[in-house]
């Protein structure tokens, strides 16, 4: 009985560690006062600010493309490089998965900046024939499709490895071309890991900050490098709320990955 | 369908974007401005500050990671032994702030902390010295702890919960006792678990700029301050690559450690 109170203590603990953080800027985002420390009143004007902002908008408009464009590039790249590495020979399989692990595995920081100096090597050459080329919303978007590419094999692999290739032939002796076959059987049967690996994707690109701060350039900003120069000025409310709405969303998002059929695979991932 | 030119739109997306980006790295990290090659950018590290940066750096990382794994464990035997673990949303709780931008985790972190913050005051309303930790390794560790607690839960969790019960119970009917049980069968068999824990808390502790920056207050440099300063402030790109390449280096051995631990068990896809 002792035991059992001990555990649930201690599991209380660790809750409390992970959600008071969280839950102060929650709380902090409808404080009236400008202070952390002070509460003067319930107030929804951090909200009204933070919407009245241009930058803020334009990061968040830059940011939900981003995820929006990089999970879709990503999906497809990536669906069909699990299916052509699936039935790859055991030798070449496994090197080709390396490679697709490197994005996920290597620091963030260095794939950053191999990025960089890749883009800005590339402008170099490319201004020799008088092309200009800089850094912007492109290259983050490359940034973003090339580390978001092994959540997706890694969500789709699983997939096809259950998957029942006599259908597939069945459905060629019946006469279906093979994009036919594949569209209408095999797709469907993959299709929660093809959709959870969108999601996973749209997820990761949403927080990332490391990568697109190297290869952002001058504009580009997303909401997690606009957050990060803003913090280096000061801490202003307007960050609260901001929190907040991006707590919410991807409380949001993660309730619909996890009420999707295949629901363990966020956490297959990291293992 | 399953023809080999599937394959090419991505090998030739990961040779573009995957290998010649860290050929580049090599490159710039082993040659100098005019492109004659040197070990200079590499013996950068040995220099004073850079030495101390990378010292601090593995010792910080070493110690989150050492605190995240006496946090983790406990908590993922309660979760797997009891019935709490087994409704899901309670494993989902613990996973959530994983998701969540790790930037706004941070910055609740700068807010509970500040000098004049909400646990500055909270200790001083209550007549306890005062909680001055902003702005000190000790707060960076803080920081460290609980961005990348979720990612020890996780897989240690995975694995005690895949342990067959049975041999459990063949031990305690041998007459080993609950602390034998846990510590010469439950633990040796989470040990891939634990493994790729600390694979995961370890290299994103230990390649940090953000959580230095924002909670060391800008005084206090870690390996990645100073490899982002060399890019971004443009001081040398060939010394910041070649003090990438020292710390690849504790990377890919921290990986090697991480797979020859790693028998297939850890891997579930």
């Amino acid at each position: 009985m002792i035991k059992k109170w001990v555990q649930r203590f201690y599991l209380f603990l660790i809750i409390l560690f992970l959600y008071a953080p969280i839950g102060t800027l929650i709380v902090l985002s409808f404080n009236n006062s400008r202070t952390s420390v002070k509460w003067g009143g319930f107030s929804l004007k951090w909200y009204q600010q933070l919407f009245e902002s241009k930058t803020i908008l334009a990061a968040l408009g830059n940011t939900l493309l981003l995820a929006l464009l990089s999970a879709i590039f990503a999906t497809i790249l990536g669906t069909l490089a699990a299916i052509a590495i699936y039935h790859m020979k055991k030798r070449r399989q496994s090197i080709c998965m390396s490679i697709v692990n490197i994005p996920m595995l290597n620091a963030e920081i260095v794939t950053g900046i191999a990025f960089m100096l890749l883009f800005i090597s590339v402008g170099n050459l490319l201004s020799i024939f008088g092309i200009h080329f800089e850094m912007g919303f492109g290259t983050v978007l490359i940034g973003h499709i090339t580390f978001n590419l092994p959540y997706v094999v890694l969500s789709v692999m699983p997939k096809l490895k259950q998957l029942n290739l006599s259908m597939y032939e069945a459905a060629l002796d019946l006469g279906a071309g093979e994009g036919q076959a594949f569209f209408r059987i095999v797709l469907p049967d993959i299709m929660p890991g093809v959709l959870s690996g969108f999601l996973l994707s749209f997820t990761m690109s949403l927080d990332d900050f490391v990568i697109t701060h190297f290869v952002k350039g001058l504009g580009a900003d997303t909401l997690s490098t606009l957050i990060y120069s803003e913090l280096r000025k000061g801490i202003k409310p307007e960050m609260y709320a901001l929190s907040t709405i991006m707590f919410l969303a991807v409380f949001v998002v993660l309730m619909l990955v996890n009420l999707s059929p295949q629901k363990h695979i966020k956490e297959e991932q990291y293992r | 369908m399953y023809k080999k030119s599937l394959s090419y739109p991505y090998l030739v997306w990961a040779a573009a974007f995957i290998i010649i980006p860290l050929l580049f790295i090599v490159y710039y990290g082993l040659t100098d401005r005019s492109g004659a090659f040197t070990l200079e950018n590499l013996m950068a590290i040995t220099t004073a500050e850079h030495s101390k940066a990378l010292f601090l750096s593995l010792l910080l990382s070493l110690v989150s990671t050492a605190i995240c794994l006496l946090l983790a464990y406990p908590l993922a035997l309660i979760l797997s032994n009891s019935k709490l673990g087994r409704s899901g949303f309670i494993i989902f709780l613990f996973i959530l702030p994983m998701w969540m931008n790790f930037l706004l985790r941070t910055l609740a972190w700068v807010v509970l902390l500040d000098t004049n913050g909400v646990l500055d005051t909270l200790f001083k309303t209550l007549g306890l010295p005062r909680f001055k930790i902003i702005n000190t390794p000790a707060a960076i560790v803080f920081g460290m702890v609980y961005d990348f607690l979720p990612f020890m839960i996780l897989p240690i969790y995975n694995v005690i919960s895949k342990i067959d019960i049975n041999v459990i119970n063949a031990a305690r009917d041998l007459g080993a006792n609950s602390f034998q049980t846990l510590y010469k069968v439950i633990f040796p068999l989470s040990l891939p678990g634990v493994i790729s824990g600390i694979t995961m808390v370890f290299v994103p502790s230990l390649t940090t700029f953000v959580i230095s920056t924002l909670l060391g207050g800008g005084k206090i440099l870690l390996i990645g301050n100073v490899i982002e300063q060399e890019f971004m402030k443009g001081t040398s790109w060939h010394v910041g690559s070649g003090l990438s390449l020292v710390l690849m280096l504790f990377i890919i051995i921290s990986m090697v450690l991480s797979s020859k631990y790693d028998n297939g068990e850890g891997n579930v896809l």
